[in-house]
């Protein structure tokens, strides 16, 4: 009777929660938010709208061009040799992209190793970012300049780090906001769940962003979760919101609800941008071992640029001058990688030295003079 | 355009998977005349890791590919060579006497990179090549008491009688943190320390020979010979002639290879033979097909009787089913038997088995094979099908073959194989008449089935396919 009762209790009371607790996209359908179709359509979307130029919408379409033309480029020179590895990006462009945009100067990214959209919107330099692939600086950015954190091999740790950083922010009094980034792999992490835990329980201001790729290196999804992701802030207390990972506005508009949500005091929130890691895990990697093709052909239907495309031509935004001038500069862009990759100086291997600690360090010194001495031992140079 | 100047430029094997250390060729996409443009698609290769197209990084003209498709080369080998700067109307620059692969035939050059041949692999050079240290050591500050160096030869040599010590090139010795530790506690130099590890490293014997000599009167130096490092040539791959096909190893294949060489080298294998008139079985076979007495749709075949025989056997010999227990010393027979049925499938050899196969009557037997067999064919057969066997059949014959010396599947102590049953001439009853007559092959394990028990078991399964009948009165 009692247990009657109580369902009867819970069943009512459902409707009843305020709208303020109601979970963002979790109880009120449709789970994905979009606001641009894959055939180029608008929606219109009450609870995320969104008010865009022609300008921002072309702006988008060349900052999109240009991260793919970029992944490519660096993806090629993986091929010849010239860099040691590389995690494509292609088929995220979107979800990175509308993220990056979302942000304010003063807001702070904290990516995984494949937010090369991201690094981009933050005007970290793409050869900068091929450095570290090559394997001649260990990331090259001041991060503090950028407001992009060191990119991050381990998985998932830099929620954590994030979330203290978001942390941090609040005690300044600051109205800024942080991102992290992370993917469906990570989401297994015992760190993404311990840093939504403090970030719910200090209600700071950090948006997870979950790049929901489907595919953890060779791990579908549906061996990390038995419910979408994004509802799992629900049990954190926090929202979650499910947006279409390749739909550049949807991630632009719900990224920007997200961080002014972050930085008012509302606290942290999930984002699963629900999108397809088109290319392989990285360049070490072979998915055709372990997914089929006819899945990767359903995600090329669904391509982000394709769909901006299509909708800046349907809308008569853009001319086809536009979209060839965008080709050249991605040529440009093209050459430039290629040509400055190839072109850059082997680092002097002292260099290890510099970052270990902020301030002179007797050890430190004392291994560097060592250092020197043994390569100063071989014939042919100092250090060559 | 016609005062570019042109230049022969290589695209070397790059390392595309993290520490790879060759990749086989699979498609060139471009030949020799072809126009190229940097970044231009131009071979297929494949790696341990995956399959992976290669873009070229320069604009010109293909000159020379050095290895065809099916080739594995080495990273950093020069794959294939472009005229940077030509157009493809030009002719080739300098046919032969450019050509790398020309320089390859000149053998008395010593040429530091491994320089293929265009088929097969060329004389391997040393693995990596080092700069040489200066002839006058820049020592640090602080290293300067160190005894003055003489010439860099860190690796031990191979001549007792000239023991090397640490010392003696003047670099701080190597060796492990918890060796050091142990010289510390003993009191010892390491650079007094001879080496005896591989690439020159301080093991923790040496410091016990060193310690063991400074407690001893100042004889002879005690330390062991050191061994001469292993031709690491063994380990390269054979030479890929020309139509040669590289299989990677994997999945089934490879947990084959690995069952096989385990119970291979670790079981001493022996093999008996016999050959056996089955007439009668074949006879009861056709039987018990054509009256459906063992239940509608129940498959019957020879090999079904086989087993019953091998059932039989082992109930009249219960230490054929058995294994041995290495780590326990102990000899382990079988409460259970769970008859494994080697099988060809789509994915490979594997061998389910029936569990508990000696305690099944003959309509349930010919049930459960039929469902193995079936299971196996689909690809279905589970991992766990395939664990806890402890004998096996397997049946060659359906390949038209004789007998063979099967290997025992591991952890087991003896495998039947039964070959082709041929019409051959056969002295029956006096006479010479056709009979069919099949090949029992035995192998046991024999450190625990000694010949006695092994012929014993093979003669019963022998006689009882001779006449089935003592399938009743040994019942």
């Amino acid at each position: 009777m009692t247990v009657k009762s109580t369902a009867r209790a819970r069943k009512k009371a459902a409707p009843g929660v305020p709208d303020n607790l109601r979970i963002k996209g979790t109880d009120a359908p449709p789970e994905l938010v979009q606001l641009l179709t894959p055939e180029g359509e608008r929606v219109e979307n009450p609870e995320f709208p969104l008010a865009i130029t022609a300008d921002e919408l072309r702006s988008l379409y060349r900052d999109l061009v240009l991260v793919r033309r970029f992944d490519a480029e660096a993806t090629s020179l993986q091929r010849q040799g010239e860099l040691g590895l590389w995690a494509s990006l292609l088929g995220q462009e979107a979800a990175q992209v509308g993220s990056g945009r979302a942000m304010r100067p003063g807001d702070y990214a904290f990516p995984t190793y494949r937010e090369h959209g991201v690094a981009w919107c933050r005007d970290v330099d793409p050869l900068n970012l091929l450095g570290m692939f090559r394997g001649v600086n260990h990331g090259g950015w001041d991060p503090n300049e950028k407001n992009f954190h060191l990119y991050t091999i381990v998985i998932g740790a830099q929620t954590l780090h994030a979330t203290g950083y978001a942390m941090g922010i609040t005690k300044d009094g600051a109205d800024d906001a942080v991102i992290a980034y992370f993917g469906d792999g990570a989401s297994s992490q015992g760190d993404v769940s311990e840093a939504f835990t403090f970030a719910s329980v200090y209600n700071a201001p950090v948006v997870f962003f979950c790049q929901n790729n489907q595919w953890a290196i060779s791990e579908p999804t549906t061996v990390q979760t038995r419910i979408p992701l994004y509802r799992r802030a629900s049990g954190f207390g926090f929202p979650g919101v499910r947006v279409d990972g390749n739909d550049v506005l949807a991630c632009l508009a719900v990224t920007r609800w997200a961080l002014d949500h972050a930085r008012n005091g509302g606290g942290p929130v999930l984002i699963e941008a629900f999108t397809y890691r088109m290319g392989a895990h990285t360049t070490s990697d072979d998915p055709t071992r372990y997914r089929l093709s006819e899945e990767t052909e359903a995600w090329k239907a669904k391509d982000p640029i394709t769909r901006l495309k299509a909708h800046l031509e349907q809308e008569g935004l853009a001319d086809e001058a536009f979209f060839a001038g965008i080709e050249a500069e991605s040529e440009e862009l093209g050459l430039r990688v290629r040509e400055g990759v190839r072109s850059m100086p082997d680092p002097d291997p002292t260099l290890i030295f510099d970052h270990v600690y902020a301030e002179p360090h007797a050890l430190v010194e004392e291994e560097r003079a060592e250092y020197e001495a043994y390569a100063a031992s071989f014939e042919g140079g100092e250090n060559h | 355009m016609t005062t570019e100047v042109r230049s022969l430029r290589e695209f070397k094997m790059p390392d595309v998977g993290e520490g790879l250390t060759e990749a086989e060729i699979l498609t060139w996409y471009v030949k020799p005349g072809d126009e190229v443009t940097d970044g231009q698609i131009v071979c297929e290769v494949e790696t341990a890791k995956a399959a992976v197209e290669l873009p070229i990084p320069f604009n010109g003209v293909v000159e020379q590919i050095f290895f065809p498709a099916g080739t594995t080369v080495d990273v950093g080998t020069a794959i294939i060579s472009v005229a940077v700067g030509a157009s493809a109307g030009d002719a080739p620059a300098a046919p032969a006497a450019s050509a790398p692969a020309a320089a390859v035939a000149d053998a008395e050059e010593a040429v530091p990179e491994r320089r293929e041949v265009l088929v097969g692999y060329g004389p391997r050079t040393g693995g990596t090549q080092r700069r040489a240290r200066r002839s006058t050591v820049v020592a640090p500050a602080k290293s300067a008491e160190a005894p003055a160096p003489s010439a860099a030869a860190p690796q031990p040599v191979a001549v007792p009688a000239a023991p090397v010590a640490a010392a003696a090139v003047g670099e701080r010795p190597l060796a492990k943190p918890p060796v050091r530790k142990l010289a510390k506690d003993l009191g010892i130099d390491l650079r007094t320390v001879v080496a005896t590890g591989r690439d020159g490293v301080i093991t923790r014997e040496d410091v016990h020979a060193a310690a063991a000599a400074a407690a001893a009167v100042p004889v002879e130096a005690v330390a062991p010979a050191p061994v001469a490092p292993v031709a690491e040539a063994a380990a390269q791959p054979a030479p890929a002639a020309r139509g040669d096909v590289r299989v990677p190893v994997k999945g089934v294949r490879k947990a084959t290879a690995q069952a096989m060489v385990a119970s291979a080298f670790t079981a001493p294998h022996v093999t008996e033979f016999v050959q056996v008139d089955v007439t009668r079985t074949m006879k009861l076979v056709r039987k018990l097909k054509e009256s459906g007495d063992l239940g509608a749709g129940v498959r019957v075949s020879p090999l079904l009787l086989v087993a019953k025989a091998l059932l039989t056997a082992v109930r009249r010999y219960p230490e054929i089913n058995a294994a041995w227990d290495e780590s326990a010393q102990e000899i382990v027979i079988k409460g259970q038997v769970n008859l494994g049925i080697a099988a060809a499938t789509p994915r490979g050899l594997i061998v389910p088995n029936i569990k508990d196969a000696g305690s099944q009557t003959l309509p349930q037997l010919a049930v459960s094979l039929g469902e193995l067999i079936d299971t196996a064919r689909q690809g279905k057969t589970s991992p766990a099908d395939m664990q806890g066997g402890t004998i096996t059949i397997t049946n060659v014959g359906v390949f038209g073959v004789d007998t063979g010396t099967p290997i025992l599947n591991p952890g087991e102590a003896a495998i039947l194989a039964f070959g082709a049953v041929r019409e051959l001439p056969w002295v029956h009853k006096g006479k010479v008449v056709p009979r069919q007559v099949t090949t029992l092959a035995l192998s046991f394990d024999h450190r625990l089935v000694d010949g006695e028990l092994g012929s014993r078991v093979l003669a019963d399964v022998a006689a009882v396919l001779e006449r089935p009948k003592r399938l009743i009165t040994w019942g």
